[in-house]
Protein backbone atom coordinates (compact mmCIF):
# COMPACT_ATOMS: atom_id res chain seq x y z
CA UNK A 1 0.00 0.00 0.00
CA UNK A 2 1.70 2.91 -1.12
CA UNK A 3 1.27 6.70 0.87
CA UNK A 4 -0.01 8.38 -2.46
CA UNK A 5 -3.40 6.46 -2.91
CA UNK A 6 -4.44 7.36 0.32
CA UNK A 7 -5.00 11.31 -0.25
CA UNK A 8 -8.31 12.52 0.27
CA UNK A 9 -9.07 13.56 -3.61
CA UNK A 10 -8.07 10.11 -4.71
CA UNK A 11 -9.91 7.98 -2.32
CA UNK A 12 -13.22 10.27 -3.14
CA UNK A 13 -12.48 10.03 -6.47
CA UNK A 14 -11.96 6.52 -6.86
CA UNK A 15 -15.47 6.15 -4.22
CA UNK A 16 -17.29 8.12 -7.07
CA UNK A 17 -15.87 5.80 -9.99
CA UNK A 18 -17.09 3.02 -8.71
CA UNK A 19 -20.73 4.01 -7.20
CA UNK A 20 -20.85 5.39 -10.51
CA UNK A 21 -19.69 2.44 -12.29
CA UNK A 22 -21.95 0.13 -10.07
CA UNK A 23 -24.93 2.20 -10.54
CA UNK A 24 -24.59 2.27 -14.52
CA UNK A 25 -24.49 -1.39 -14.25
CA UNK A 26 -27.51 -1.95 -11.86
CA UNK A 27 -29.71 0.54 -13.63
CA UNK A 28 -29.08 -0.83 -16.64
CA UNK A 29 -30.00 -4.54 -15.59
CA UNK A 30 -32.99 -3.10 -14.24
CA UNK A 31 -34.64 -1.61 -16.78
CA UNK A 32 -33.25 -3.92 -19.93
CA UNK A 33 -34.86 -6.66 -18.11
CA UNK A 34 -38.34 -4.95 -16.80
CA UNK A 35 -40.72 -6.26 -19.70
CA UNK A 36 -39.24 -9.91 -19.37
CA UNK A 37 -40.03 -9.28 -15.15
CA UNK A 38 -43.47 -7.92 -15.86
CA UNK A 39 -44.30 -10.67 -18.36
CA UNK A 40 -43.71 -13.72 -15.51
CA UNK A 41 -45.55 -11.03 -12.72
CA UNK A 42 -48.75 -11.34 -15.22
CA UNK A 43 -47.77 -14.86 -15.81
CA UNK A 44 -47.95 -15.83 -12.11
CA UNK A 45 -51.07 -13.63 -10.91
CA UNK A 46 -52.60 -15.64 -13.70
CA UNK A 47 -51.08 -18.74 -12.39
CA UNK A 48 -52.39 -17.75 -8.96
CA UNK A 49 -55.87 -17.05 -10.00
CA UNK A 50 -55.88 -20.40 -11.76
CA UNK A 51 -54.75 -21.95 -8.02
CA UNK A 52 -57.26 -20.05 -6.25
CA UNK A 53 -60.07 -21.60 -8.92
CA UNK A 54 -58.86 -24.82 -8.40
CA UNK A 55 -58.22 -25.35 -12.09
CA UNK A 56 -54.05 -25.53 -12.11
CA UNK A 57 -53.73 -28.88 -12.68
CA UNK A 58 -55.85 -28.29 -16.15
CA UNK A 59 -52.53 -26.31 -17.29
CA UNK A 60 -49.54 -28.88 -17.44
CA UNK A 61 -47.25 -26.15 -18.43
CA UNK A 62 -46.42 -22.56 -18.45
CA UNK A 63 -48.18 -22.12 -22.00
CA UNK A 64 -51.23 -23.59 -20.99
CA UNK A 65 -51.95 -20.97 -18.10
CA UNK A 66 -52.88 -18.35 -20.24
CA UNK A 67 -55.30 -20.76 -22.45
CA UNK A 68 -56.62 -22.52 -19.75
CA UNK A 69 -56.93 -19.00 -17.93
CA UNK A 70 -58.65 -17.07 -20.81
CA UNK A 71 -60.87 -19.62 -21.58
CA UNK A 72 -62.23 -20.24 -18.19
CA UNK A 73 -62.14 -16.95 -16.23
CA UNK A 74 -63.15 -13.97 -16.89
CA UNK A 75 -62.42 -10.53 -14.97
CA UNK A 76 -65.32 -8.34 -14.43
CA UNK A 77 -65.50 -5.10 -12.62
CA UNK A 78 -67.52 -3.89 -9.19
CA UNK A 79 -68.34 -0.67 -7.67
CA UNK A 80 -67.68 -1.83 -4.70
CA UNK A 81 -70.22 0.73 -2.60
CA UNK A 82 -73.44 -0.25 -5.12
CA UNK A 83 -71.87 -4.25 -6.00
CA UNK A 84 -72.68 -3.62 -9.33
CA UNK A 85 -70.78 -4.28 -12.05
CA UNK A 86 -69.21 -1.09 -14.25
CA UNK A 87 -66.92 -0.98 -17.29
CA UNK A 88 -63.42 -1.18 -16.80
CA UNK A 89 -62.67 2.75 -15.64
CA UNK A 90 -59.56 2.80 -18.48
CA UNK A 91 -57.40 0.25 -20.24
CA UNK A 92 -54.62 -0.28 -17.88
CA UNK A 93 -57.35 0.10 -14.62
CA UNK A 94 -55.58 -1.49 -11.69
CA UNK A 95 -57.27 -2.15 -8.04
CA UNK A 96 -53.74 -1.44 -6.61
CA UNK A 97 -52.67 1.72 -8.68
CA UNK A 98 -56.03 2.76 -8.40
CA UNK A 99 -56.37 3.34 -4.61
CA UNK A 100 -53.42 6.04 -5.08
CA UNK A 101 -55.32 7.79 -7.79
CA UNK A 102 -57.73 10.83 -6.02
CA UNK A 103 -60.48 10.11 -8.72
CA UNK A 104 -60.96 6.30 -8.09
CA UNK A 105 -59.95 6.12 -4.47
CA UNK A 106 -62.07 6.02 -1.28
CA UNK A 107 -60.48 5.93 2.05
CA UNK A 108 -61.01 3.42 4.75
CA UNK A 109 -62.57 4.62 8.12
CA UNK A 110 -62.69 2.59 11.46
CA UNK A 111 -61.17 -0.04 10.13
CA UNK A 112 -57.96 -1.87 11.33
CA UNK A 113 -57.38 -3.43 7.67
CA UNK A 114 -54.14 -1.56 7.48
CA UNK A 115 -54.59 0.55 4.10
CA UNK A 116 -56.07 3.98 4.62
CA UNK A 117 -57.01 4.26 0.93
CA UNK A 118 -58.68 2.03 -1.69
CA UNK A 119 -59.86 1.73 -5.14
CA UNK A 120 -63.46 2.51 -5.50
CA UNK A 121 -64.03 -0.06 -8.36
CA UNK A 122 -62.71 -3.77 -7.70
CA UNK A 123 -61.60 -6.22 -9.90
CA UNK A 124 -63.23 -9.98 -9.41
CA UNK A 125 -63.15 -13.11 -11.41
CA UNK A 126 -65.79 -15.41 -12.65
CA UNK A 127 -64.53 -18.95 -13.05
CA UNK A 128 -66.55 -20.58 -15.40
CA UNK A 129 -67.31 -24.53 -15.36
CA UNK A 130 -66.93 -26.52 -18.95
CA UNK A 131 -70.43 -25.38 -19.20
CA UNK A 132 -70.03 -21.84 -19.14
CA UNK A 133 -71.55 -21.57 -15.82
CA UNK A 134 -69.94 -19.73 -13.23
CA UNK A 135 -68.86 -21.79 -10.34
CA UNK A 136 -66.57 -19.64 -8.58
CA UNK A 137 -66.13 -16.14 -7.37
CA UNK A 138 -62.57 -15.00 -6.71
CA UNK A 139 -61.57 -11.75 -5.00
CA UNK A 140 -58.52 -9.89 -4.56
CA UNK A 141 -58.37 -9.41 -0.98
CA UNK A 142 -55.48 -7.31 1.48
CA UNK A 143 -54.73 -6.18 4.25
CA UNK A 144 -51.50 -5.66 6.79
CA UNK A 145 -49.72 -8.50 8.14
CA UNK A 146 -46.94 -8.29 10.58
CA UNK A 147 -44.26 -6.53 8.38
CA UNK A 148 -46.14 -5.00 5.03
CA UNK A 149 -49.78 -5.59 3.04
CA UNK A 150 -50.19 -8.88 2.25
CA UNK A 151 -52.22 -9.73 -0.98
CA UNK A 152 -54.83 -13.09 -2.01
CA UNK A 153 -57.08 -14.07 -3.66
CA UNK A 154 -60.41 -15.23 -1.52
CA UNK A 155 -61.96 -17.77 -3.66
CA UNK A 156 -65.94 -18.24 -3.08
CA UNK A 157 -68.87 -20.89 -4.47
CA UNK A 158 -71.17 -19.34 -6.67
CA UNK A 159 -73.68 -19.14 -3.51
CA UNK A 160 -70.93 -15.79 -2.07
CA UNK A 161 -70.47 -17.29 1.42
CA UNK A 162 -69.14 -20.57 1.33
CA UNK A 163 -64.62 -20.31 1.17
CA UNK A 164 -63.09 -22.95 -1.47
CA UNK A 165 -59.07 -21.17 -1.35
CA UNK A 166 -57.32 -18.23 0.90
CA UNK A 167 -54.33 -17.90 -1.81
CA UNK A 168 -51.59 -15.24 -0.81
CA UNK A 169 -49.31 -14.32 -3.60
CA UNK A 170 -47.38 -11.54 -2.30
CA UNK A 171 -46.50 -10.61 1.06
CA UNK A 172 -42.95 -9.93 3.44
CA UNK A 173 -44.12 -12.46 6.75
CA UNK A 174 -41.00 -14.16 8.05
CA UNK A 175 -40.58 -17.22 6.11
CA UNK A 176 -41.50 -20.49 8.46
CA UNK A 177 -44.04 -18.33 11.05
CA UNK A 178 -46.05 -15.66 9.49
CA UNK A 179 -44.79 -17.11 5.62
CA UNK A 180 -46.44 -20.20 6.60
CA UNK A 181 -49.99 -18.59 5.20
CA UNK A 182 -49.05 -19.80 1.96
CA UNK A 183 -48.36 -23.37 3.48
CA UNK A 184 -50.72 -25.98 1.24
CA UNK A 185 -51.98 -27.92 4.83
CA UNK A 186 -52.97 -24.68 6.32
CA UNK A 187 -54.70 -23.20 2.61
CA UNK A 188 -56.66 -26.62 3.37
CA UNK A 189 -58.23 -25.76 6.00
CA UNK A 190 -60.06 -22.59 4.18
CA UNK A 191 -62.22 -25.15 2.36
CA UNK A 192 -65.53 -24.45 3.07
CA UNK A 193 -65.50 -22.32 5.57
CA UNK A 194 -68.81 -19.57 6.06
CA UNK A 195 -67.74 -16.13 5.72
CA UNK A 196 -71.16 -15.47 6.78
CA UNK A 197 -73.64 -16.59 9.87
CA UNK A 198 -77.07 -14.86 9.25
CA UNK A 199 -75.97 -12.72 7.73
CA UNK A 200 -73.72 -11.43 9.54
CA UNK A 201 -69.49 -11.21 9.08
CA UNK A 202 -68.77 -14.35 11.09
CA UNK A 203 -65.28 -15.51 9.80
CA UNK A 204 -61.95 -15.58 12.18
CA UNK A 205 -59.03 -16.74 12.97
CA UNK A 206 -58.91 -18.06 16.21
CA UNK A 207 -56.76 -20.37 18.62
CA UNK A 208 -57.79 -23.88 19.88
CA UNK A 209 -60.54 -24.35 16.82
CA UNK A 210 -62.77 -26.96 17.80
CA UNK A 211 -63.19 -29.29 15.09
CA UNK A 212 -66.51 -29.10 12.95
CA UNK A 213 -66.28 -25.11 13.72
CA UNK A 214 -67.37 -23.55 10.26
CA UNK A 215 -66.26 -19.84 10.97
CA UNK A 216 -62.95 -20.62 12.00
CA UNK A 217 -59.97 -21.09 10.74
CA UNK A 218 -56.60 -22.66 13.49
CA UNK A 219 -54.50 -19.58 13.89
CA UNK A 220 -50.30 -19.92 12.70
CA UNK A 221 -48.52 -20.58 15.86
CA UNK A 222 -45.61 -17.86 16.38
CA UNK A 223 -47.85 -15.73 13.71
CA UNK A 224 -50.19 -14.00 16.07
CA UNK A 225 -49.64 -11.24 14.33
CA UNK A 226 -50.06 -12.23 10.52
CA UNK A 227 -53.06 -14.48 11.76
CA UNK A 228 -54.83 -11.33 13.06
CA UNK A 229 -54.01 -9.84 9.57
CA UNK A 230 -55.83 -12.49 7.54
CA UNK A 231 -58.61 -12.19 10.27
CA UNK A 232 -58.70 -8.68 9.74
CA UNK A 233 -58.57 -8.90 6.37
CA UNK A 234 -61.15 -11.01 5.68
CA UNK A 235 -63.49 -8.97 8.22
CA UNK A 236 -62.82 -5.83 6.14
CA UNK A 237 -63.41 -7.30 2.36
CA UNK A 238 -66.52 -9.76 3.81
CA UNK A 239 -68.28 -6.21 5.40
CA UNK A 240 -70.18 -3.63 3.77
CA UNK A 241 -66.86 -1.79 2.87
CA UNK A 242 -65.50 -4.62 0.93
CA UNK A 243 -67.49 -6.38 -1.29
CA UNK A 244 -70.21 -7.37 1.30
CA UNK A 245 -73.17 -5.42 -1.11
CA UNK A 246 -71.54 -7.73 -4.16
CA UNK A 247 -72.35 -10.78 -2.21
CA UNK A 248 -75.59 -9.98 -1.28
CA UNK A 249 -76.82 -8.66 -4.48
CA UNK A 250 -75.10 -11.94 -6.60
CA UNK A 251 -75.15 -10.33 -9.54
CA UNK A 252 -73.65 -13.46 -11.20
CA UNK A 253 -76.34 -15.41 -11.11
CA UNK A 254 -78.37 -13.24 -13.68
CA UNK B 1 1.39 -14.78 -15.73
CA UNK B 2 1.06 -17.93 -13.55
CA UNK B 3 2.16 -20.65 -15.00
CA UNK B 4 -0.73 -23.79 -15.55
CA UNK B 5 -0.33 -25.44 -12.04
CA UNK B 6 -0.71 -22.35 -10.19
CA UNK B 7 -3.60 -22.14 -12.48
CA UNK B 8 -5.55 -25.76 -11.60
CA UNK B 9 -4.83 -25.73 -8.48
CA UNK B 10 -6.73 -21.59 -8.00
CA UNK B 11 -9.65 -23.68 -10.05
CA UNK B 12 -9.78 -27.01 -8.53
CA UNK B 13 -8.22 -26.28 -5.11
CA UNK B 14 -10.96 -25.24 -3.25
CA UNK B 15 -13.38 -27.91 -4.03
CA UNK B 16 -11.84 -30.75 -1.74
CA UNK B 17 -8.61 -29.04 -0.52
CA UNK B 18 -9.56 -25.83 0.95
CA UNK B 19 -13.50 -26.28 0.52
CA UNK B 20 -15.00 -22.60 1.85
CA UNK B 21 -17.59 -24.98 3.69
CA UNK B 22 -15.95 -27.74 4.82
CA UNK B 23 -12.85 -26.42 5.76
CA UNK B 24 -13.26 -22.66 6.05
CA UNK B 25 -17.08 -23.30 6.91
CA UNK B 26 -18.27 -20.56 5.34
CA UNK B 27 -21.40 -19.50 3.93
CA UNK B 28 -23.45 -22.45 5.93
CA UNK B 29 -26.71 -19.90 6.35
CA UNK B 30 -27.64 -20.05 2.56
CA UNK B 31 -26.27 -23.82 2.08
CA UNK B 32 -29.12 -24.90 5.22
CA UNK B 33 -31.88 -22.77 3.65
CA UNK B 34 -31.98 -23.86 0.08
CA UNK B 35 -30.73 -27.09 -0.05
CA UNK B 36 -34.29 -28.90 0.12
CA UNK B 37 -34.71 -28.94 -3.56
CA UNK B 38 -31.22 -30.08 -6.13
CA UNK B 39 -33.01 -27.30 -8.36
CA UNK B 40 -32.67 -24.37 -6.57
CA UNK B 41 -29.32 -25.73 -4.66
CA UNK B 42 -28.15 -25.27 -8.21
CA UNK B 43 -29.26 -21.95 -8.89
CA UNK B 44 -27.82 -20.77 -5.84
CA UNK B 45 -24.80 -22.47 -6.88
CA UNK B 46 -24.41 -20.65 -10.69
CA UNK B 47 -25.62 -17.44 -8.83
CA UNK B 48 -22.87 -17.29 -6.16
CA UNK B 49 -20.32 -18.70 -8.55
CA UNK B 50 -20.74 -16.21 -10.99
CA UNK B 51 -21.26 -12.99 -8.08
CA UNK B 52 -17.82 -14.43 -6.39
CA UNK B 53 -15.81 -14.88 -10.03
CA UNK B 54 -16.60 -11.39 -11.25
CA UNK B 55 -16.93 -9.87 -7.90
CA UNK B 56 -12.62 -11.02 -7.81
CA UNK B 57 -12.16 -10.01 -11.33
CA UNK B 58 -13.52 -6.29 -10.87
CA UNK B 59 -11.86 -5.60 -7.37
CA UNK B 60 -8.60 -7.13 -8.72
CA UNK B 61 -8.56 -5.06 -11.48
CA UNK B 62 -8.64 -2.09 -9.73
CA UNK B 63 -6.96 -3.49 -6.45
CA UNK B 64 -4.00 -0.85 -6.99
CA UNK B 65 -7.10 1.95 -7.12
CA UNK B 66 -8.23 1.09 -4.26
CA UNK B 67 -7.55 3.30 -1.36
CA UNK B 68 -7.29 0.62 1.81
CA UNK B 69 -9.16 3.02 4.18
CA UNK B 70 -12.52 2.61 1.83
CA UNK B 71 -11.27 -1.00 0.70
CA UNK B 72 -14.38 -3.14 2.30
CA UNK B 73 -16.90 -0.46 1.48
CA UNK B 74 -15.76 -0.41 -2.23
CA UNK B 75 -15.82 -4.06 -2.06
CA UNK B 76 -19.24 -4.77 -0.83
CA UNK B 77 -20.36 -1.79 -3.57
CA UNK B 78 -18.98 -4.43 -6.11
CA UNK B 79 -20.39 -7.39 -4.82
CA UNK B 80 -23.97 -5.90 -3.75
CA UNK B 81 -24.07 -4.50 -7.23
CA UNK B 82 -23.36 -7.97 -9.04
CA UNK B 83 -25.95 -9.21 -6.84
CA UNK B 84 -28.69 -7.09 -7.69
CA UNK B 85 -28.05 -7.84 -11.67
CA UNK B 86 -27.98 -11.89 -10.95
CA UNK B 87 -31.00 -10.96 -8.98
CA UNK B 88 -32.49 -9.15 -11.45
CA UNK B 89 -31.86 -11.87 -14.29
CA UNK B 90 -33.24 -14.44 -12.07
CA UNK B 91 -36.41 -12.48 -11.96
CA UNK B 92 -36.54 -12.38 -15.71
CA UNK B 93 -35.47 -16.00 -17.08
CA UNK B 94 -36.50 -17.74 -13.98
CA UNK B 95 -39.73 -16.40 -12.19
CA UNK B 96 -40.81 -19.51 -10.23
CA UNK B 97 -37.09 -20.20 -8.84
CA UNK B 98 -36.00 -16.81 -7.82
CA UNK B 99 -39.31 -16.76 -5.55
CA UNK B 100 -38.35 -19.74 -3.98
CA UNK B 101 -34.44 -18.37 -3.56
CA UNK B 102 -36.51 -15.26 -2.26
CA UNK B 103 -34.33 -13.32 0.18
CA UNK B 104 -31.25 -15.76 -0.28
CA UNK B 105 -30.29 -14.41 -3.55
CA UNK B 106 -30.31 -10.47 -1.92
CA UNK B 107 -28.18 -12.69 0.94
CA UNK B 108 -25.09 -13.53 -1.49
CA UNK B 109 -24.12 -10.00 -0.43
CA UNK B 110 -23.36 -10.79 3.47
CA UNK B 111 -21.83 -14.54 2.32
CA UNK B 112 -18.75 -14.52 4.19
CA UNK B 113 -16.91 -16.88 0.83
CA UNK B 114 -17.51 -13.96 -0.84
CA UNK B 115 -16.17 -11.10 1.33
CA UNK B 116 -13.40 -13.47 2.19
CA UNK B 117 -12.10 -14.09 -1.12
CA UNK B 118 -12.37 -10.27 -2.44
CA UNK B 119 -10.65 -9.45 0.91
CA UNK B 120 -8.14 -12.70 1.01
CA UNK B 121 -7.30 -13.08 -2.28
CA UNK B 122 -8.33 -11.00 -5.11
CA UNK B 123 -7.03 -7.57 -3.48
CA UNK B 124 -3.21 -9.49 -3.88
CA UNK B 125 -3.53 -11.15 -6.65
CA UNK B 126 -3.88 -10.66 -10.66
CA UNK B 127 -7.33 -10.24 -12.46
CA UNK B 128 -7.03 -13.53 -14.44
CA UNK B 129 -6.12 -15.85 -11.06
CA UNK B 130 -8.70 -13.85 -9.19
CA UNK B 131 -11.41 -15.09 -11.82
CA UNK B 132 -9.82 -18.42 -11.21
CA UNK B 133 -9.72 -18.50 -7.44
CA UNK B 134 -13.35 -17.12 -7.68
CA UNK B 135 -15.12 -19.82 -9.64
CA UNK B 136 -12.70 -22.04 -7.77
CA UNK B 137 -14.77 -21.59 -4.63
CA UNK B 138 -17.66 -21.36 -5.97
CA UNK B 139 -17.65 -24.63 -7.45
CA UNK B 140 -16.26 -25.81 -3.75
CA UNK B 141 -19.57 -24.19 -2.83
CA UNK B 142 -21.32 -25.93 -5.50
CA UNK B 143 -20.10 -29.18 -4.66
CA UNK B 144 -21.35 -29.16 -1.42
CA UNK B 145 -24.39 -27.61 -1.67
CA UNK B 146 -25.33 -30.27 -4.87
CA UNK B 147 -23.80 -33.46 -2.59
CA UNK B 148 -26.45 -31.94 -0.26
CA UNK B 149 -28.75 -31.28 -1.91
CA UNK B 150 -29.01 -34.61 -3.81
CA UNK B 151 -29.64 -36.28 -0.69
CA UNK B 152 -32.31 -34.30 0.66
CA UNK B 153 -34.41 -34.31 -2.26
CA UNK B 154 -33.88 -38.09 -2.77
CA UNK B 155 -34.26 -39.09 0.72
CA UNK B 156 -36.89 -36.39 1.73
CA UNK B 157 -39.18 -36.62 -1.45
CA UNK B 158 -37.88 -39.19 -3.36
CA UNK B 159 -37.21 -37.54 -6.43
CA UNK B 160 -33.87 -35.94 -7.96
CA UNK B 161 -34.49 -32.52 -9.97
CA UNK B 162 -38.52 -33.41 -9.78
CA UNK B 163 -38.15 -36.67 -11.37
CA UNK B 164 -39.45 -40.04 -9.41
CA UNK B 165 -36.68 -42.21 -8.13
CA UNK B 166 -38.72 -43.80 -5.44
CA UNK B 167 -41.87 -43.54 -5.59
CA UNK B 168 -43.84 -42.10 -1.75
CA UNK B 169 -45.95 -43.96 0.21
CA UNK B 170 -48.40 -40.86 -0.40
CA UNK B 171 -48.66 -41.44 -3.62
CA UNK B 172 -49.07 -44.88 -4.15
CA UNK B 173 -45.09 -46.20 -3.69
CA UNK B 174 -43.65 -47.99 -1.04
CA UNK B 175 -41.03 -45.05 -0.12
CA UNK B 176 -41.62 -43.25 3.26
CA UNK B 177 -40.15 -40.08 3.04
CA UNK B 178 -37.87 -38.42 5.54
CA UNK B 179 -39.63 -35.38 7.11
CA UNK B 180 -36.19 -34.57 9.16
CA UNK B 181 -34.75 -33.93 5.52
CA UNK B 182 -37.09 -31.71 4.65
CA UNK B 183 -35.91 -29.10 7.08
CA UNK B 184 -33.36 -26.84 6.96
CA UNK B 185 -31.49 -27.14 9.71
CA UNK B 186 -31.07 -31.28 8.58
CA UNK B 187 -27.93 -29.85 6.20
CA UNK B 188 -26.16 -29.55 9.94
CA UNK B 189 -26.10 -33.16 10.04
CA UNK B 190 -25.27 -33.71 6.41
CA UNK B 191 -22.87 -30.94 6.14
CA UNK B 192 -21.03 -32.59 9.23
CA UNK B 193 -20.93 -35.64 7.61
CA UNK B 194 -19.83 -34.48 4.81
CA UNK B 195 -16.80 -32.37 7.16
CA UNK B 196 -15.87 -35.57 8.68
CA UNK B 197 -15.47 -37.64 5.50
CA UNK B 198 -13.30 -35.16 4.12
CA UNK B 199 -11.12 -35.26 7.07
CA UNK B 200 -10.77 -38.97 7.39
CA UNK B 201 -9.60 -38.63 3.84
CA UNK B 202 -7.77 -35.64 4.64
CA UNK B 203 -5.83 -35.58 8.00
CA UNK B 204 -3.84 -32.64 7.44
CA UNK B 205 -7.30 -30.20 7.27
CA UNK B 206 -7.54 -31.19 11.09
CA UNK B 207 -7.43 -28.37 13.34
CA UNK B 208 -4.10 -29.62 15.83
CA UNK B 209 -5.42 -29.83 19.84
CA UNK B 210 -5.01 -27.23 21.55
Amino acid sequence: MSAKKETLGKTIGVVVAVCLACSIVVSSAAVGLRSLQDTNAALDKKSNILTAAGLIELATNKSEIDDVYNTRVEEKFVDLSTGQYVDKPYDTYDMYKAAKNPDYAVSVEGSNVGFLRRSSVASVYHVKNEQGDVNRIILPVHGSGLWDIMYGFLALDNDGETIRELIYYQHKETPGLGGEIQNPDWQKKWDGKQLYKNGEVAISVDKSVKPGDQYAVDALSGATLTSNGVENTLQYWASENGYGNYLKRQSWKS
Amino acid sequence: MADTKEMKKALFGPIVDSNPIALHVLGICSALAITTKLETALVMSLALTSVVAFSNLFISLIRNQIPSSVRIIVQMTIIASLVIVVDQILKAYSYEISKQLSVFVGLIITNCIVMGRAEAYAMKSPPMMSFLDGIGNGLGYSFVLIVIGTVKELFGFGTILGFEIMPLVQNGGWYQGNGLLILPFSSFFLIGLMIWAIRTFRPEQVEPKE
